[in-house]
Order: structure tokens, then sequence, then C-alpha cells
């Protein structure tokens, strides 16, 4: 059986050759559902912000289907919507995305999950990409979703939670820490 | 609703671990909580995939950008991509930077005192077919200094970020060249645990891919996640 090619750091000059422009805007005008943003920093053990983080999300569409063969559900696919997006973190460790509200999709057994957006985090310093999951503060289904179940601590269970910045825009802040104090929840799949 | 077979999980002395002192900017960045272990659900079992339109002309050919050839020494990089089970990955982006002969990145925040080559980007794309074979043109980029510690010196190297059927195989990684003497005191790749699974980065010099009086050819195979078992088809 070969063995796996190892993981090695995105390093700090990726910018031009990863980041392509609109890559962060996953919407166009045909796209189903509600839209949001997703904004939100990246920061170090010390609070400073990591100005060289490649950030990823990857999400179903608004009726929770994924534009991916193996995504058999008998659920609208969305033409105008393949859930993939692409941010750089900026000098102040900032990112944004313009997105729509994923629907739910199954869990293993007969699970369902509430409402999230795939995130994956590379970074100079990072040898291997960090794993995530961004979920919404205001979403009921939260309390059954399987995942969120899996973190105890309710403190550590709330960095996975986006919450909702008042205004007319559904606009989430997800805060992403990489180390230390209100460390990110992060996950091994 | 039959739950899909997952990946393999991490092979534990192929992956490096978050924390690597010896590779100074891990030391503030790496989590310190141990990761909670996913199952794999429909969000883990999909992820993005594209087909050739997002291919530009000379995307696979890091020689031919611009109005001129750049300098440095021209180089062919050919290889398979292939899962655990030795199945091929047809149809999957690769990304790949690098820096330029002198080992320069055309990056503003590189300020290594080499020169900028205006004939050189470091910047390619190519698809796997459906064998999962891929090959680029580019040059051999050159070793550069960064600040990790006293006369730190990164080897050669051409960065690769694959995508992979699913959300979990997604892979960004680093080849280097075989008998590069910066090799064995490089802290990124001695991040990797086990020394063989190390060896797996450096490409292999390839006289077959060679082509005579133009480029050496370099091998390089990369290995992605497998499955447990074979998804079921339709």
């Amino acid at each position: 059986m070969p063995g796996q090619t190892p993981s090695q750091t995105v390093g700090p000059f990726f910018h031009d050759s990863l980041s392509w422009p609109g890559a962060e805007t996953l919407i166009g005008s045909a796209t189903k559902g509600e839209r949001i943003e997703i904004v939100g920093r990246v920061l170090d053990s010390d609070g400073a912000p990591v100005p060289d983080a490649l950030l990823e999300i990857w999400q179903a569409n608004a009726a929770g289907r994924y534009a991916h063969p193996e995504d058999g559900q008998l659920k609208p696919i969305d033409p105008a919507f393949r859930g993939f997006g692409r941010c750089a973190s900026d000098a102040e460790g900032r990112f944004r995305f313009a997105t729509i509200r994923p629907g739910r999709v199954p869990g293993r057994g007969n699970a369902l999950q509430a409402p999230h957006i795939n995130l994956g985090l590379f970074a100079r310093g990072l040898l291997r990409r960090l794993v995530t999951r961004l979920y919404f503060e205001d979403a009921p289904e939260n309390a059954e979703d399987p995942v969120l179940a899996l973190v105890q601590d309710p403190a550590r269970r709330a960095t996975l939670l986006a919450k909702r910045v008042a205004g007319d825009r559904a606009v989430y802040r997800f805060d992403i820490v990489l180390q230390g104090k209100g460390e990110t929840v992060f996950f091994d799949c | 609703m039959t739950d899909l077979p997952e990946y393999r999980r991490e092979e534990p002395g192929a992956q490096p671990p978050a924390l690597h002192p010896a590779y100074a900017s891990t030391v503030k960045r790496a989590p310190q909580q141990p990761p909670i272990r996913l199952p794999h659900t429909l969000s883990e079992l999909t992820g993005p995939q594209w087909d050739r339109s997002v291919l530009r002309p000379s995307d696979d050919d890091l020689t031919r950008q611009n109005k001129g050839a750049p300098l440095g020494e021209r180089i062919i990089v050919t290889g398979r991509v292939i899962d655990e089970d030795g199945r091929p990955v047809p149809a999957t982006l690769i990304e790949i930077w690098q820096a330029n002969a002198c080992g320069r990145y055309i990056h503003p925040r590189d300020q290594h005192d080499a020169p900028l080559d205006p004939n050189f980007r470091g910047e390619g794309r190519v698809m796997t077919d459906d064998e999962g074979r891929y090959r680029f043109v580019t040059i051999k980029p050159g070793a550069y200094p960064w600040r990790n510690h006293a006369n730190a010196w990164r080897p050669a190297h051409i960065h690769l970020s694959l995508f992979g059927p699913a959300f979990v195989t997604r892979l960004v990684t680093q080849m280097y060249f075989p008998g590069d003497p910066l090799i064995p005191l490089d802290p990124i790749l001695n991040g990797v645990p086990d020394p063989a699974a190390r060896m797996r980065l450096v490409a292999a010099f390839d006289l077959e891919t060679t082509k005579p009086e133009w480029a050496l050819g370099y091998r390089f195979d990369i290995v992605l996640r497998g499955r447990a078992q074979t998804p079921p088809l339709g």
C-alpha cells in the first residue's frame, strides 16, 4: 500500500497563486438562498493578527445539498452555487466571505446536522491544515447537532458559533484563535 | 440512508504534528488542545470539483507565461496522483508556486536580496488525466535564506496544492530535489516524523522524462488518502 504524501506548510508566499480574484464571493445573482456575510480575524497565541493565513470554506447549498457526485440526496442542485470559497487574511488578520446560509445535511446514521460551513486554514507555521466548522449562534438546530455534541465544554463549543452582527444585513462574525485563551476547536478528520 | 464509507485516517508518521519547535513559526500558532475526531459525513466526503475550464493557457508551462524565457535550468516535473490503494485520482486540480532560479518569489513580502526575473512569475496549474498523471514545465527554483535560525536556508522546493475527491483529501505540500545538501537541515521537512515518509517528498531524477538537448526530468508521485471501502455506485 503506497504511503500518504506528507503535508507541508503553505508558507508565506502563496498569495498570488492561491487567492483568485472573487474567490471570497460564492454567490451570483441567480444563487438561491439567504445572503449572508462571514467576517472574522485569525489570531495567534498573543492575540496578534495572522496576516498570512489562507482560509477555505466548503458548504452545502440552501437546500442542504453539496455540489458533488457522492451527494445523492433528492434535493435540488443549484447550478449557480458551487459552495467553495477562498480568502487570504489581510494585514490585520481579517477575512470575509459572501455566501448563503446552507441548508441542513445528514450526519451519520439518521442524525441531521445543523447548518454549518466547513473551514480549512493554512498558514506559515502550520505544517498541516487546520479544520474547523462554523455554526450559526442563532440556529435552534444547533441543540441537536451531533458534531457540536462532541464538544463537551460549553466555552469551547462557543468558539464554533458565529455571532450575528447588529444591523440590517445578515453578517456573522467568526474569529479564529489558533492557540491559547479562547482557542478555537479544531477537528481531526 | 446508508452511510457512505469513510476515508482512511492520517498516517501518524507521515503527517507532521501541529507543534514542531525547530520550525519557530509553529510555536505561537500550533493549537494546544487536541483536535476532536470527526466522523465522516457528507460534509467531509464531498469537496470542490473542478473541470478544465479553470485552466489558463500556459498554466502547465511556467517558462512560457511571459515575453521571454526565464533564466535558470529548465526542468520537466511529472508524476501520478494516486490514493493509498494505488488507484488513480483523475481530474484533480494541482496548483503550483515556487521561487525563481535565484531563490526569490515574486511576492511583495519576499525581501531576499536576489533579483526578480521579469520573465518568471512562478505560478502554474495542471489537472490530472484519467490515469492520475500530470506534467508541467518550469525552471529549477533556487535555495533561499529565512530567519528561522542562524544561517537558515530552505532547500530548493516547489509548492503543490491538491484537492482530491473530498474535503478530507485536501493536501498542500512541497516537492524537493534529490541530492540537495540542505534537505537534512530543513526544519519544515524534518517536521515529518517518519524519515521514510520524509523521503516521499523528494522527487526522483528520471531519464525517461528527460528530453534530449532540452530539459532534465523529475518524477514526483503524490499519494492522497484512500477509502476504507469502495463507495457504492450511483
